[in-house]
């Protein structure tokens, strides 16, 4: 807690515009001093090499246990892990902030590689619930299928299943790109603000419920459509963006994406409606 | 939250109690206020086997109250004499706590309604599970803690599901721990992790129909849903698929009968559920750390999508 007479004092943060307010009382707090700028990083990363590789067994750890570990070994200058025996356990391979070669040989559980902003990652088996949930930026590959809530709320980076996947895959997306090599459950994109999911197989029902923006990529059949999301034309640039973003995820390089259905959201729902056009960019 | 689990071996028996016990102490998180075993154990099929209950274990939240062994004593007399009355012969007893009993019946005569009616007649008595190879045991406490108190860990058979159970819908007590038995189907139990929103309608609409309701848990209609489903010709994948629309909430439930072994998942796809797939075995749960205790070793497995519904033979 902050001095009384300090904070009344108007600060240089408050002369930077980061707050206006002159606190007093309880309600005082200690504020970001930007003259200390110099001396803040990002906490919880690390400067990696990776060709410094190492091997984890994780087969006797709980999932703290293990992501601490991770977390020394990336201290240590590792920069490429592998994890042997994941046995389908829960948050492994958390909240990763920096560059980082992480391969699974094995399953995770709920909440895989979750919160991550940089790594790349590898899971050699399948994952379960919420895999890549807010991930930031970076790679995840899953060998295998996926459970439900696939790459929920993400804001950036690839995200890639080679296999199938489980319903509300890409919820509350934010940015990035999730890409499915076989099917994809019911509420795929339900909700989402931007970003694309690529489904090169089929989807359930519900595709796109309720979505404010982004675009999805469909190759097979759609279940239905879910509310105020609609077809619109394949563009060239689609097209284009399609071929190379298939490549570079190693999956669907031949596939024909000419024919995939482009599905956006309708912008119809009511809080489009409701709005004046300035409140409505505001929203976007 | 709660969790399930279930396995079947085809072709062959195994240690079905242990392993079971296995995948839903892996579930323990989701839930330990009561765990429940359906074990299809393998018989010679000549006589049925009864669980039941003559008392409660009663846990937070219960509506039901702990009374004194003498009175346990009194109903079980009161079962026996009416067993004998319809021409029941308890071949084997066991009593493995005060309030729960296991009899090997040789019974022939009339259905399993009328019998049940008539054991259930008496106040604080509740048939568990009857069948020629269904056990249904089920208690407060986490998997193992109640595989140790029954005594389950060396059951053989060929299939089995459970359930590790946190109370949301009623109290913690056994009435209301899964697994259900399909009454009064013989071998038909049911397991469920969901809420099901149109519970009372379809029990006022089941019991004027003459179904029965022993607790006030959402999850015992589903068995007795199935239940009416079958007493009217259909088959058990028929009840199932018409319990996708006829139910309302989000589910997934596993049906087991004598030589099956099923599941079902809601439209919304909202609960949770891992499946493994081979010629020689099914193992299912709600998490895939419950498969990995009985498949350590790297193997395939996938999220059955929403409306899905499969059977399995022995």
């Amino acid at each position: 807690m902050a001095n009384l007479k300090t904070t009344e004092k108007k600060t240089k943060a408050q002369s930077m515009g980061l707050h206006t307010e002159v606190l007093t009382g309880k309600t005082q707090q200690k504020f970001f001093n930007p003259d200390e700028a110099e001396n803040f990083y990002y906490w919880g990363t690390y400067d990696v090499d990776f060709n410094k590789r190492t091997e984890l067994d994780v087969n006797d750890m709980d999932c703290k246990e293990a992501n601490k570990k991770i977390d020394e070994l990336m201290s240590q200058g590792y920069g490429t892990i592998v994890i042997k025996n994941p046995q389908g356990k829960h948050s492994l391979g958390v909240g990763i902030l920096n560059k980082l070669n992480l391969i699974f040989e094995g399953s995770l559980g709920y909440f895989g590689v979750g919160s991550i902003d940089g790594p790349t990652v590898r899971v050699n088996g399948r994952v379960g619930w919420s895999c890549a949930e807010n991930m930031m930026a970076g790679k995840v590959v899953i060998e295998k299928n996926a459970g439900s809530c696939f790459g929920a709320a993400v804001r950036g980076g690839d995200l890639i299943c080679k296999g199938s996947v489980g319903a509300r895959t890409g919820i509350d997306q934010k940015g990035g790109t999730i890409i499915i090599g076989g099917d994809a459950g019911a509420f795929t994109g339900f909700m989402m603000q931007r970003g694309r999911i690529v489904v090169l197989g089929n989807v359930g029902i519900n595709l796109g419920d309720s979505m404010y923006d982004g675009t999805i990529y469909v190759g097979g059949k759609i279940g239905s459509y879910g509310s105020d999301a609609i077809e619109s034309p394949m563009t060239k640039s689609d097209i284009d963006w399609l071929k190379r973003k298939l490549k570079v995820a190693e999956i669907g390089e031949d596939f024909d994406v000419s024919k995939m259905t482009k599905v956006v959201a309708g912008k119809k729902l009511w809080n489009y409606d409701a709005l004046e056009p300035t409140e409505k960019k505001g929203a976007i | 939250m709660c969790g399930i689990a279930g396995l079947i071996h085809r072709g062959k028996s195994s240690n079905v109690g242990q392993e079971l016990q296995g995948m839903l102490q892996a579930l323990k998180h989701r839930g330990e206020d009561s765990t429940g075993y359906a074990l299809y154990g393998d018989t010679d099929g000549q006589n049925f086997i009864m669980r039941f209950k003559v008392g409660e274990n009663v846990g937070e939240g219960s509506s039901s109250v702990m009374e004194d062994v003498s009175v346990y004593d009194e109903r079980k007399k009161i079962v026996d004499s009416y067993l004998s009355q319809m021409g029941a012969k308890i071949v084997k007893e066991e009593r493995t706590l005060p309030y729960s009993l296991r009899y090997e019946i040789d019974y022939d005569k009339g259905d399993l309604l009328e019998f049940s009616q008539k054991i259930e007649s008496i106040p604080g008595v509740e048939i568990l599970s009857m069948g020629k190879s269904l056990e249904v045991i089920k208690d407060l406490g986490n998997a193992k803690a109640v595989c140790d108190r029954y005594n389950l860990g060396d059951l053989v058979g060929t299939h089995a599901i459970g359930h590790a159970r946190m109370a949301t819908e009623s109290g913690v007590d056994i009435k209301s721990a899964h697994p259900f038995w399909g009454y009064p189907f013989s071998d038909v139990s049911v397991v469920h992790n969901g809420q099901l929103t149109n519970y009372w309608n379809n029990r006022r609409i089941l019991e004027n129909k003459g179904m029965r309701f022993m607790s006030e848990c959402d999850s015992e209609l589903i068995a007795v849903y199935l239940a009416e489903k079958m007493r009217n010709g259909a088959t058990l994948e028929e009840g199932m698929k018409d319990s996708l629309s006829g139910l309302d909430g989000v589910f997934t439930y596993f049906v087991a009968t004598k030589n099956s072994l099923g599941m079902a998942k809601d439209t919304m796809a909202a609960k949770p559920l891992v499946l493994y797939e081979s010629d020689d075995l099914v193992a299912m749960g709600s998490e895939e750390i419950a498969i990995r205790s009985v498949l350590p070793q790297e193997i395939d497995t996938y999220d059955p999508f929403d409306g899905e519904v499969k059977v399995w033979q022995i």
